[in-house]
């Protein structure tokens, strides 16, 4: 697989930042001779206040799929808290499609202990958590060796480098649910009780973490900030699109001659992406579909594809958004109805069954998929599908439900003559059977 | 029950978290790792020694798919079959699991040598179709590499 953007130079200016193509980076000796924890000493040199404001000039937005603008979220956090305060790294990764925090716990896990560093300094925090999920074994060890050389080099622990500053990194390993990358199952996770989400309000930086103040941010997130601190918000804020800047991890998958995740500007053109970074389709077929971040995100047409660029503002406009930016490209032979009915029952399982418009509307969205798919679906269960799609949308706890209901929702939008042709079939199939 | 080693571990990820229910999601994974499964017995121990009720530890195992509350056949073979795994093929790497082992998803074999599951995403959709044995993950799979694993597998 592609991790190291070998070619980058070939495809665009960008020099990789974040996934930088040196090797045995992950070892703390080659990531300090190639400037490594230069950004947290900056840091260090900096008032916390700055450090939170270069960060909001920087208009780093989140990488975990909301894209919600990171200062501003670090802003929330109060000054002077009685009570302690925490930091929570989301590297759950559990949403299909997406496999880009890995390349980080992998190849780059100093740069994630930097910049989770810089996040406790700045937010005055003292103990950070990074949940990882359960299945990525290798990458826990990786991340666990590159923690224990920072504690041995005095980079984190108490003191840190014979200043004040004192930041405990621990590590929580999760065990399979879906719905524990939702900020406030992840919580929940940590502290021992069912991952179920919570209700919001209160925010976590009220109350968080055993009721204290939290941040929750994404390993790629986090691995932005030292990137941002050694060259100031300026540079950071001219990378790629303006309201949406900066490097990003573009994972691409399904119909592509070259899958992989590649590091660019935010903002290249998606077509550019599949055909030139991701080398086209197998056999020169067409693209029937494409999924651009993540199996959450809104389904697109492969023929409206030309203006879409792979950042926040250009998807939203083209009716998605770029959630993971987990490119799923789908040839011109591809069954969609199979598609979005494994989709569906994704969903199902992973809910946690707290709200009833959720437990209960995955089930019957993925039952009404299953006749699509085996061809007993009637003309009127296209409406029906999309009524129980509606009904879920905007009335749960937490946003699983939005996320089962947009690719479900998309779907039918962007592609209703193949359901329409799936019922005709339907009718031939009931015939010959 | 823990190790001895495992229990001076627990000792010490106490000083991590206010609150001795945090070590129980590690405590299971312990247990897990030395048992190949978490039985009622090692979930009462757990309850006991983080005094937390037996059905606060039962809630949380049964919350998480990798938990498993029986035993599973010495080989659990997970394949993902989740989307950019099935538009890659994991189909056929499922079926041809089944017919080789004889058993179907969700089963084990009936000398407990192999348990067969589908999963979700594995966070591999880039080296799709995917599949983990173990701790390992085996990726890019065609069915001749497949059976070349499955041989592996004593
Ligand atoms: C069902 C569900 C699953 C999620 N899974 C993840 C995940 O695996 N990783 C992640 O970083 N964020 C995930 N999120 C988003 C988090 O709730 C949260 O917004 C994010 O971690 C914040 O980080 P950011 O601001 O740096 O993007 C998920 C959200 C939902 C609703
Ligand atoms: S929306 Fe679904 S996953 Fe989220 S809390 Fe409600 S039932 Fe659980
Ligand atoms: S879909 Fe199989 S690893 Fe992601």
């Amino acid at each position: 697989m592609n991790t190291q953007a070998t070619d980058t130079e070939k495809l665009t200016s960008w020099t990789p930042v974040i996934l930088p193509p040196l090797s045995n980076l992950h070892k703390i000796e080659f990531y300090l001779a190639n400037d490594g924890y230069k950004s947290f000493k900056k840091a260090m040199e900096m008032k916390p206040e700055e450090i939170i404001d270069e960060v909001k000039k920087s208009n780093l937005r989140g990488r975990g799929g909301a894209c919600f603008p990171t200062g501003l979220k670090w802003s929330f956090m109060p000054k002077n808290s009685d009570k302690p305060k925490y930091l929570c790294v989301n590297g759950d990764e559990s949403e299909p499609g997406t496999f880009k925090d890995r390349q980080i716990l992998e190849f780059n896990p100093h740069l994630l202990i930097e910049g989770t560093l810089i996040a406790c300094y700045a937010m005055g925090i003292r103990t950070a958590y990074i949940y990882i999920r359960g299945e990525y074994i290798k990458q826990i060890k990786l991340l666990q060796k590159a923690i224990d050389e920072a504690y041995a080099n005095h980079l984190i622990g108490e003191n840190i480098l014979g200043t004040n500053f004192s930041t405990n990194i621990y590590i929580h390993r999760g065990a399979g649910a879906y719905i524990c990358g939702e900020e406030s199952s992840l919580m929940n996770s940590i502290e021992g009780v069912r991952g179920y989400p919570r209700l919001k309000p209160p925010f976590p930086a009220q109350f968080g973490l055993w009721g204290c103040p939290t941040t929750i941010n994404n390993v790629e997130t986090i691995a932005n900030i030292p990137i941002i601190i050694n060259n100031g918000w300026e540079w950071y804020s001219k990378v790629g699109a303006e309201k949406h800047p900066g490097p990003i991890l573009v994972g691409v998958s399904g119909h592509v001659n070259n899958p992989g995740v590649f590091e660019m500007p935010t903002g290249e053109p998606l077509l550019e992406i599949i055909y030139k970074w991701a080398g086209g389709i197998p056999g020169d077929k067409g693209i029937k579909a494409v999924i651009p971040g993540g199996s959450s995100t809104m389904i697109l047409r492969g023929d409206k594809l030309e203006d879409v660029r792979m950042d926040w503002d250009s998807l939203k406009k083209a009716g998605s958004s770029v959630g993971t930016a987990g490119i799923i490209v789908m040839d011109s032979d591809t069954d969609l109805i199979k598609v979005i009915t494994r989709i569906a029952e994704f969903y199902y399982r992973e809910s946690c069954g707290q709200c009833t418009p959720c437990r209960e509307g995955t089930v019957w969205m993925f039952k009404i998929l299953k006749r699509f798919e085996n061809y007993k679906a009637t003309k009127d269960d296209i409406d029906l599908l999309l009524d129980v799609a509606n009904n879920i949308e905007g009335n749960t706890i937490c946003a699983l439900g939005d996320a089962a209901a947009w690719p479900v929702q998309s779907m039918i939008y962007q592609f209703r003559d193949e359901f329409e042709k799936r019922v005709e079939e339907s009718k031939f199939h009931s015939l010959s059977a | 029950m823990l190790s001895e080693e495992n229990k001076i571990k627990i000792e010490e990820l106490r000083k991590r978290y206010p609150t001795s229910q945090s070590l129980i999601l590690p405590a299971l994974w312990m247990i897990q790792e030395q048992y190949g499964y978490i039985s009622d017995e090692s979930m009462k121990h757990i309850s006991v020694l983080l005094n937390i009720p037996y059905s606060h530890i039962l809630g949380v195992v049964t919350f998480y798919t990798m938990l498993h509350k029986n035993k599973v056949g010495k080989h659990h073979i997970e394949v993902c079959t989740n989307i950019s795994c099935m538009l890659r093929g994991s189909g056929k790497i499922l079926e041809h699991l089944e017919n080789r082992l004889g058993i179907k998803s969700g089963e084990t074999s009936t000398d407990k040598k192999y348990t067969l599951s589908e999963v979700e995403c594995l966070g591999s959709c880039g080296t799709a179709p995917v599949l983990a044995i173990g701790k390992e993950y085996h990726e890019n799979l065609t069915i001749e590499k497949l059976d070349k694993i499955i041989d592996a597998l004593i």
